[in-house]
């Protein structure tokens, strides 16, 4: 299904603004988790494009991620500006997720889970050990915000006008004659290509602009945190990311949105669980997915459909 | 592996071409080969004086082709309308798929009528149906169809002839492949028995329905699964 009306628009906009009022009420802390919100939605986005709307399965996108952060803190600190230094992470990423696409021309589903599995390892392994480039596990400190938006609440800010940005962008885009080739791609290849859909061209574009977002994320990510090193790009964050995807509701629009909002939410949540926290995150997640494995908007949609309602996230004209 | 040889035919304008032959014959082949899913080793595909061999998909319907392969081609799991709006991935602009989506619905008022239902809840006619008007979205002047009478009542397949027949009237050529083979030929211009790879009769439909070899080879045993049924 679509799952790209104007009502889930219209709600990812609602959260956007929700989000840039609440510094106001918030700690630091807090004003930081927003932002992480704001960037995790924006690479999962960026996966939810190409596993939810085209079908490929990915577990490269925290290498992606990563790329757009080392790019930023590297040409940041060589004093080139961030709009610059912004452009170069997403066309950089845009480049990789191109060529990560090619094995998914030649293999699909789990197979395909493997080849960017062990993409997102080489990745880790060249920023840990290119320590001339990279920093090594030192990794890169005092990366500087744009000098406009310094302060946390500003740069929070800036993090939700370029979620605002990518939100309208990925909107029109599934909307358009495009969207309909990633969600033709999706639903069956073979039935996809009479109906003129390049599967080829669609299926590395699928991983490029998935890629690109995650990008853009990582350039976020990097003077948000202002000290990058490799192991938030491992393996770990691709699961993190897909995760987010599925609880969301892969396909939906809406689904990053919420499934961000959980992962990072949830870890604070159940923090005063100490040493065991992470087996309670694992336990909740699994008996979510149990629950609704299309994800949290798939069980609402489900739980409309039952009340003889529309489906709420139908994609009207 | 060379499965079609020697075979070679005229669409008329406007007008309804049938291909008969038996299983196996390369009749789906022709048209994948027609619509660039298969390479040709050799010989051409005309449109309109132009040579069109070896285009993609995306080239042909910009040029008025569209194809329906044999079988199901719905996205099951998708709305009636999505699965229109999936017929104008080829088109560039958004706006432009959108207004012709309400064409094609404004046309069969059973598919409006089911417009946000998933597709998989429709009757088997209606799923050629919809896929007909599918391939409508791209405004195709010719229209290659595989066997739309596969698995279909006769009271349906009368429906979607029909239907193909209309589209006759607004000028549109329908290039058939059919097993019904006396039912189509009965309402086709044209005709074209391919067997082997190899074109074996090309002719209107009436001296092709009228032809004894044809009759034994084909419409006899047409007649005898008919009163099975
Ligand atoms: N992908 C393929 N690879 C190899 N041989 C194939 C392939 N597809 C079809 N063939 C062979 O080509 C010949 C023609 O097949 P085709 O599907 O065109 O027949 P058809 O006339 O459409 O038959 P039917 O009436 O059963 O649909 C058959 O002998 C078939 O086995
Ligand atoms: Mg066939």
């Amino acid at each position: 299904m679509a799952h790209s009306s104007g009502r889930s628009l219209a709600a990812s906009l609602l959260l956007i603004a929700l989000a840039s009022v609440l510094p106001m009420v918030l700690q630091p802390y807090g004003i930081y988790l927003l932002s992480l919100w704001a960037v995790y939605t924006i690479a999962a986005i960026g996966l939810n494009l190409t596993l939810g709307f085209a079908g490929q399965m990915s577990l490269a996108h925290a290498a992606f991620v990563g790329i757009g952060a080392y790019c930023t803190a590297l040409l940041g600190a060589h004093g080139v500006p961030f709009p610059a230094t912004l452009l170069a992470a997403t066309l950089l990423a845009y480049g990789v997720g191109w060529c990560v696409g090619y094995p998914a021309l030649r293999v699909q589903g789990h197979y395909l889970a493997f080849v960017t599995l062990a993409f997102t390892t080489l990745v880790f392994l060249v920023l840990r050990n290119e320590a001339w480039l990279t920093g090594g596990i030192a990794g890169i400190s005092n990366i500087a915000r744009p000098r406009l938006f310094a302060t946390p609440t500003a740069y929070l800010r800036l993090c939700l006008a370029a979620l605002l940005a990518v939100s309208l962008a990925v909107w029109w885009l599934l909307r358009s004659p495009w969207g309909r080739a990633f969600i033709a791609l999706r639903e069956n290849p073979i039935r996809a290509m009479s109906l003129g859909v390049d599967v080829r061209r669609y299926t590395l574009l699928a991983f490029a602009i998935g890629a690109a977002l995650g990008g853009i994320a990582g350039a976020f990510y990097a003077p948000l945190v202002q000290y990058i090193e490799p192991s938030p790009f491992a393996l770990g964050f691709s699961i993190n990311l897909l995760m987010m995807v599925v609880i969301g509701g892969a396909g939906y629009f809406l689904g990053p949105f919420l499934g961000a909002l959980i992962a990072v939410l949830l870890p604070e949540w159940l923090r005063f669980l100490h040493d065991v926290y992470l087996a309670f995150y694992a336990l909740a997640v699994i008996l979510l997915l149990l629950v609704c494995p299309t994800g949290l908007l798939g069980l609402s949609e489900r739980l409309l459909a039952q009340r003889g309602g529309r489906p709420a996230e139908r994609a009207d004209a | 592996m060379t499965i079609l040889n020697g075979c070679s035919f005229d669409v008329a304008r406007a007008a309804i071409t049938t291909v008969i032959g038996p299983n196996g014959a390369g009749k789906s082949t022709t048209f994948k080969a027609i619509f660039g899913l298969l390479p040709l080793r050799a010989g051409c595909v005309m449109l309109d004086g132009q040579d069109v061999t070896g285009l993609t998909p995306l080239q042909l319907i910009a040029r008025g082709l569209c194809y329906i392969p044999q079988g199901r081609n719905i996205f099951p799991e998708l709305s009636v309308r999505e699965n229109i709006e999936l017929g104008g991935v080829a088109l560039g602009r958004a706006a432009a798929m959108r207004a012709r989506v309400d064409e094609a619905l404004d046309r069969f008022p059973v598919l409006r009528q089911k417009a946000h239902a998933q597709a998989s809840t429709l009757s088997g006619g209606q799923q050629k149906l919809l896929e007909i008007s599918r391939g409508l979205i791209g405004r195709p002047r010719l229209m290659l169809i595989d066997e739309p009478s596969i698995g279909l009542s006769p009271l349906l397949v009368q429906e979607v002839f029909a239907t193909l027949q209309d589209l006759r009237e607004d000028g549109m050529s329908v290039l058939m492949v059919e097993q019904n083979a006396r039912s189509a030929l009965e309402m086709s211009d044209r005709a074209i028995v391919l067997e082997g790879g190899r074109t074996r009769l090309v002719g209107t439909a009436r001296d092709i329905l009228a032809d004894p070899r044809v009759a034994r080879l084909f419409l006899g045993a047409e007649i005898e699964l008919d009163d099975t049924r």
